[in-house]
């Protein structure tokens, strides 16, 4: 039995330690909004934060997972209203989507570190992230937003 | 006379109450020249366009077509509100379930493809608006006993001018159910339009931003029970035996199925299912192409274009024209096969009853997926229900039904609902590739630098073929772009070589227009060259009886700035192509280092589409384009080696990431010419621009993708 938190709420479960802790996430706790995209932490769609770093779950043991702190997509806030939610919306950044809650991930925790990033400091934090669709320029943009809509908030 | 072509005559239009109250509107639309290729339609009654107006005053469009990211749920509920009359924000969508009534005319089928969605729905829609609008406007006139031109719509709601009176769309739908439909409801004047052309937010984003949509890869049902499949890795092959004593000792494996495909370990949940086909040992029959290799298709197609072709265009006399030029100059382009690498990878879940299936998935073409189900069960296809999903990606992938025989072969043999899920790796290794292709050109200059001959002799396999539509003399995905070359060469012929390497091949994103624009652009840029002249001016003239071309040519160039210097080590390139009806030239600048490495820094797109829906949407789908066929153009190759594919995931299959991405500035060309589509067109330009741009940095000539330079 591996204990952990997920999106606040403690959670007990009963399977193969080795098993990716995406799968655990996905298949196990019902929480589809992590994606599967590589397996092999090369395209960022099953970014979660794990003790608050950006972490690529499909490579992660759910073992390794234990007694932390997990944040996926449906923690992000309960109604649309984190900043960068708002401003994804604002801009149309997605386009099929698939990539979008490891995009969102990933940049949250660029946000929890930094209140201005630049066009450079994007690109460092998110070229883990791949997005079929291009859709890159807008997430330059809507994470210069997110972060105004956060400084402006405090 | 048959039904079918009796009905492109009429257009079909049915009224009824909907279940639960309020106006259910069924629309019907003609087919067209496309529905022989694609299959006929078998019912004469198929009305595509359902709008359904609630008591409660939701308007609810039904759509059938597939939401694969080119914003499909956003434009065509658009152009039902514009004549409706409604606020946008009133506006829902609903994916319809498959059937011939959701059909797009544009292929007689229930297909998501060819950048036809908003193109092909553009009257239809705006016609089922228009018509509740004026039976709503009936409605109330009727319950005022005034005249229905006294009455206007506005706001969902229906105004009697004189006096004031109002009654939302809500209260008069129950009333308007029992009206005789308008035969010809008028449309808007296109100057009136408050939502068509002015950037709407699209509908489906929420759930896409809190990870509630639900994508195939989501779908979970009672019962449910995961696949992965083992498939031969060479094309051709087959299962010879296999032991699945190790597959079956894995914790959470249930059962181990031969199916077409391969072997599938079935189990709990995936990593089980993963782990148990890690377990499995499989003897392959290599088949017959077990030893091929990416050259020797190669010196197929080199082979190939040696001899004549079949001709595909021939325009005056080429041979005499070459012979006699001032200047000849010949050239080969080459592009390796491309896989499609949706994010999502293939996957659909399955539930085969006696009494029916039900197919989950992502799903471009409900239509085949629906006859490959009906096929596998022994149902009707009227029993086969598909539930289409958000599809994580489509790019001409998800046309294809492999994944959904896989998912139906299971389910029956499982007696259970089965999800069959691909890695990332089954997926790069099993695509419908973008077809390898092999251009040839000799092009004659007279004295005075002009062109006076063009041959093009390509070679590739048939996309058609592959895909039962016939056996096509020349295959129209092939040639397409090459055949319709718009520059005035008074003679040109263009030829086919038709090669079956054996390599599944399928629709990729812009489909033949992906390489053929890239070969003619960039030769066409040589002969620019080679006379001398300015790339941009030398295209320009040659395009005085191609308006659209030209205008988009000379709009991307002045916003690229166009002859305006460049330090050292960077260069400019222009191309322009046309697909799907739309018009797009673009304007690329890179930086080439020193150790070969290029950086695309700015692209300046200017596309005309004709009259626009969305902008922003047409904004989003030429960025989209851009980076598709810039990471073709730059990264990508599929290779050939003991008759498998080599690539095995993003590792070794590159993707451009967003430190590469390009400053993509669009610019939209105000138009009322004939409407193109966006998804696909703002693809084919990219690689021949950022080509000629490195021409224009090094002087260097890059003539087979993916771009490789040295130092």
């Amino acid at each position: 039995m591996i204990t952990m938190k997920v999106n606040g709420k403690t959670v007990k479960v009963d399977v193969d330690p080795s098993t990716p802790l995406l799968w655990v996430l996905r298949d196990t706790l019902g929480l589809t909004g992590t994606k599967y995209g590589c397996g092999i932490a090369q395209c960022g769609a099953c970014t979660i934060n794990l003790d608050g770093a950006a972490t690529r779950s499909c490579i992660k043991r759910v073992a390794d997972a234990a007694g932390k702190e997990i944040t996926t997509i449906e923690g992000l806030s309960a109604d649309l209203s984190h900043p960068l939610q708002k401003a994804w919306m604002e801009i149309d950044v997605p386009q099929c989507g698939y990539c979008q809650s490891g995009q969102i991930m990933s940049a949250a925790v660029l946000l929890a570190g930094n209140s201005k990033p630049t066009d450079t400091d994007i690109d460092d934090a998110m070229t883990g992230n791949i997005c079929r669709c291009g859709t890159y320029q807008r997430i330059r943009e809507a994470i210069h937003h997110a972060a105004e809509m956060k400084r402006s908030a405090k | 006379m048959s039904p079918l072509k009796e009905m492109k005559r009429r257009d079909f239009l049915r009224v009824s109450a909907a279940a639960g109250g309020g106006l259910l509107i069924s629309f019907c639309l003609p087919l067209d020249g496309k529905a022989a290729i694609f299959g006929e339609a078998e019912t004469n009654f198929a009305p595509n366009a359902f709008l359904r107006i609630g008591t409660d005053d939701r308007v609810t469009l039904i759509v059938g077509q597939s939401e694969m990211g080119q914003g499909v749920l956003t434009s065509l509920p658009m152009l039902v509100a514009e004549e409706l009359e409604v606020d946008f924000s009133t506006v829902h969508f609903e994916q319809s379930p498959a059937g011939a009534a959701y059909f797009n005319s544009n292929f007689g089928a229930q297909i998501t493809g060819g950048s036809a969605s908003v193109k092909t729905f553009y009257e239809p829609l705006r016609k089922a608006g228009a018509t509740a609008r004026e039976m709503l406007i009936a409605a109330a006139a009727q319950t005022w006993n005034v005249p229905a031109k006294d009455c206007k719509a506005e706001h969902g709601a229906v105004i009697h001018v004189a006096s004031g009176k109002r009654l939302r769309y809500g209260e008069l739908v129950e009333q308007a159910a029992k009206l005789t439909p308008p035969a010809n409801a008028p449309l808007k004047d296109p100057k009136d339009f408050k939502l068509i052309g002015k950037p709407a937010r699209r509908l489906d984003s929420s759930g896409k931003v809190d990870g509630s949509a639900v994508f195939g890869i989501d779908v979970k049902l009672p019962g449910m029970v995961t696949a992965t499949v083992l498939r031969c890795p060479v094309f051709g092959g087959k299962v010879a035996s296999f032991d699945d004593s190790k597959a079956k000792a894995v914790s959470g494996v249930r059962r181990v199925v031969q199916i077409d495909a391969g072997v599938a370990v079935v189990a709990d949940n995936f990593w089980a299912a993963k782990k148990g086909r890690d377990a499995l040992e499989v003897k392959w029959d290599e088949g017959p192409r077990a030893s091929q290799t990416s050259e020797d298709i190669t010196r197929m197609f080199a082979a190939a274009v040696e001899k004549p072709g079949a001709v595909a265009r021939k325009e005056g006399d080429v041979d005499a024209a070459l012979s006699k030029a001032a200047k000849k100059i010949e050239a080969v382009y080459e592009v390796p096969y491309q896989a499609h690498a949706t994010m999502e990878p293939m996957n659909c879940t399955a539930d085969v009853r006696a009494d029916g299936c039900d197919v989950w998935g992502g799903i471009q073409s409900q239509t085949w997926s629906q006859g490959a189900a009906a096929k596998i069960t022994g149902l009707p296809v009227e029993k086969v229900n598909i539930h289409t999903t958000m599809l994580g990606g489509g790019f001409g992938r998800r046309a294809e039904t492999d994944f959904v025989v896989e998912a139906v072969q299971l389910s029956k043999a499982m007696s259970a609902p089965v999800k069959v899920i691909w890695t990332r790796e089954d997926d790069m290794q099993h695509d419908f590739y973008r077809p390898g292709a092999y251009h040839k050109f000799a092009a004659g200059l007279d004295a005075s630098g002009n062109v006076i001959a063009w041959l093009h002799r390509t070679s590739s396999a048939s996309i058609y073929a592959a895909h039962g539509f016939g056996n096509p003399t020349v295959d129209g995905a092939a040639v397409e772009g090459a055949k319709e070359l718009p520059y005035a060469i008074p003679n040109l012929q263009v030829e086919w070589a038709k090669q079956e390497p054996g390599v599944p091949i399928g629709f990729w994103r812009s489909v033949g227009h992906s390489h053929t624009a890239f070969a003619t652009e960039c030769f066409l840029d040589e002969l620019a060259a080679a006379a001398g002249k300015d790339p941009y001016e030398f295209r320009r003239a040659l395009l005085e009886k191609s308006p659209r071309h030209k205008r988009v040519l000379e709009l991307a160039a002045a916003k690229g700035n166009w002859g305006k210097p460049l330090p050292k080590g960077q260069g400019r390139g222009i191309a322009v192509a046309e697909s799907f009806d739309s018009f797009v030239a673009q304007v690329a600048e890179v930086t080439v280092g020193d150790d070969g490495s290029v950086r695309v820094n700015r692209v300046v797109c200017a596309i005309d589409c004709g009259p626009i829906v969305n902008p922003d949407t047409i904004e989003a789908q030429m960025q989209s384009g851009i980076v598709y066929g810039l990471t073709a153009a730059l990264k990508g190759e599929i290779t050939i080696e003991g008759g498998r594919v080599k690539q095995r995931n993003f590792s070794d299959y590159q993707m451009l990431r967003v430190k590469e991405m390009p400053r993509v500035e669009v610019y939209i060309v105000p138009s009322t010419d004939k409407m193109g589509g966006v998804g696909e067109p703002g693809t084919p330009p990219i690689a021949p621009a950022v080509v000629n741009a490195i021409f224009a940095a090094t002087g260097k000539r890059i003539r087979k993708l993916p771009v490789r330079l040295v130092a």
